[in-house]
């Protein structure tokens, strides 16, 4: 298993600590006067995203994780695990609940993720930035109002739910951000 | 594409840097220190445990030379011979030290007065500061008031598994070797618990240090497990480091081999001893003090400079820092 000493840390090298596989957030080189040099690490736990800090030694070394990012398409949902494919090989690998986290909320087929593989297994998946869907249940909606700047929820073709201004309708399609999980504006069918 | 050599320093920091040094050579000229050169490159690695010597082989040069981690062993000599008050400003080195505050190259000034104590030094060196117009005050706190206020107890008598405890509390790995190495856990405990608390404390002098981290200070009069050593420390960051001298050759002899068991039990390699120190203490090294201050960390304190790349003399540095292999060469 490959490993890393110390001298070689930097902001996003992946190490594994206590089994779970990490990403070097911030990295600084310690030492008193005279004294043992260290390396004070601020580092990401991929699986939980807490960040944690630890203190080396330098020159000890610690084993790398086999953590890649890779960019794979949506296919399907079959009630259990998210299948993605690769669009260059056509392979196939399937995501758990854990892994999909949030993205499940805005997932209906095609679209491209980013996708944290932690020994060949999906760790994360990010959806893209925004996504178009539409709503399949609101309250009718009040002509003309585009200035009240009220809201009311609406529920999207993938279940999930958001605020809307009070002038959108069922049957529309919205862009949504999905890093903040907002209404960005109303747009054409995705 | 082509390789960007173009220095990151500018004009003023350059102008900023020289003025400096030369308002550093007018304090000790005024005050009767005579400056010195000594050589850079020595037949002896540094013994120190946690320092590096970089090791240099030329075909036509028969032995290993080393660039030196500090000119102490030379400016001993001259001390040795009479030189009287003496300082020095030039480069040192020290492998695999490479950070926002350590470089493996760096310039040091280093001094020595005769008939000081490190007490005495420690208002040289509040002088010198101020006649370079650092005018923040500095205060005083002996290692074991500091301790007692941010770890408590005695860190003069503390036994080694309370000390290993401590060291253990936070976030550090440490081995069952490492729970025995008495100055490793003091050196950790300073990083977690003592280097937070002295960043909001401003400048300050830490004097009087545990046996462990005496470096190559005389033992207190005041105390067995006390070392008549300090620090400069602003704003967390050790920017001087002075001695009461050793100037007994038997206690030198011993600091050394000291250092080199504490090399081989952390399994790092064994350096000759420094027998030009040791004669040059045979021969009568007057009673002094003594102290290395690091310039780019001065600049740095002095400007509010933030990476110490920016504080030298030409602002760029190499991507890449050597690799010390075991026996201490370069790959």
């Amino acid at each position: 298993m490959a490993s890393y000493s110390t001298s070689q840390f930097k902001a996003g090298l992946k190490l594994l600590f206590d089994g779970d596989p990490y990403s070097i957030v911030e990295n600084e080189f310690v030492k008193p006067g005279k004294g043992q040099a260290f390396n004070r690490i601020k580092i990401r736990n991929l699986k939980t995203g807490r960040v944690i800090e630890k203190t080396l030694k330098s020159g000890e070394t610690v084993e790398a994780a086999d953590v890649v990012d890779t960019e794979l398409q949506y296919l399907y949902h079959d009630g259990l695990h998210w299948h993605f494919m690769d669009p260059q090989s056509f392979e196939q690998i399937m995501a758990s609940e854990a892994a999909m986290g949030e993205a499940v909320k805005w997932l209906k087929g095609e679209e491209i993720c980013e996708i944290t593989l932690w020994n060949d297994v999906p760790l994360t998946v990010t959806p893209p930035n925004f996504v178009v869907l539409e709503i399949t249940e609101t309250d009718p909606g009040v002509r003309g109002d585009t200035a009240s700047g009220g809201t009311k929820p609406a529920t999207l073709e993938t279940g999930a739910v958001v605020k809307v201004p009070l002038f959108v309708e069922q049957g529309e399609c919205l862009k949504i951000d999905t890093r903040t999980g907002e209404y960005v504006s109303r747009a054409k069918a995705g | 594409m082509a390789h960007d050599q173009r220095p990151s320093v500018t004009v003023e920091r350059l102008r900023y840097r020289a003025r400096l040094i030369a308002q550093m050579r007018d304090y000790f000229e005024a005050g009767g220190a005579c400056e010195v050169t000594t050589p850079v490159l020595s037949r002896f690695a540094t013994s120190e445990p946690a320092l590096e010597s970089l090791a240099l082989e030329c075909a036509s040069v028969p032995g290993r030379r080393y660039l030196r981690t500090s000119p102490e062993s030379a400016m001993k000599r001259l001390l040795a011979a009479g030189s009287g008050d003496i300082y020095q400003i030039g480069p040192v080195f020290r492998g695999g030290e490479a950070g926002r505050f350590h470089l493996p190259e760096f310039t040091m000034l280093e001094w020595y007065r005769r008939g000081f104590d490190h007490r005495q030094l420690m208002d040289d060196v509040e002088a010198l500061l101020h006649s370079l117009g650092m005018n923040r005050p500095i205060t005083r706190v002996s290692y074991a008031e500091l301790w007692a206020r941010h770890i408590g107890g005695d860190p003069h008598t503390i036994t080694t598994a309370r000390l290993a405890d401590i060291a253990n509390g936070k976030s550090t790995r440490l081995s069952p070797e490492d729970r025995e190495d008495r100055s490793l856990l003091f050196d950790c405990i300073y990083v977690h618990r003592l280097e937070p608390a002295l960043a909001v404390d401003g400048a300050v002098f830490l004097f009087d240090y545990p046996l462990e981290l005496r470096g190559y200070a005389r033992v207190s009069a005041r105390g067995p497990r006390i070392a008549e050593r300090f620090e400069l420390i602003v704003d967390g960051t050790e920017i001087a480091n002075g001695y009461h001298e050793i100037t007994d050759v038997e206690e030198q002899r011993q600091c050394f081999e000291q250092d080199n068991a504490l090399r081989m039990r952390r399994g790092r390699p064994k350096m000759d001893v420094d027998e030009d120190w040791l004669a040059a203490l045979a021969d009568g090294l007057p009673a002094c003090a003594g102290v290395a201050l690091g310039i780019e960390r001065l600049i740095m304190v002095l400007t509010g400079v933030s990476d110490i790349a920016d504080a030298t003399g030409i602002g760029v540095l190499s991507d890449s820092v050597p690799e010390l292999k075991s026996d201490g060469s370069m790959e």
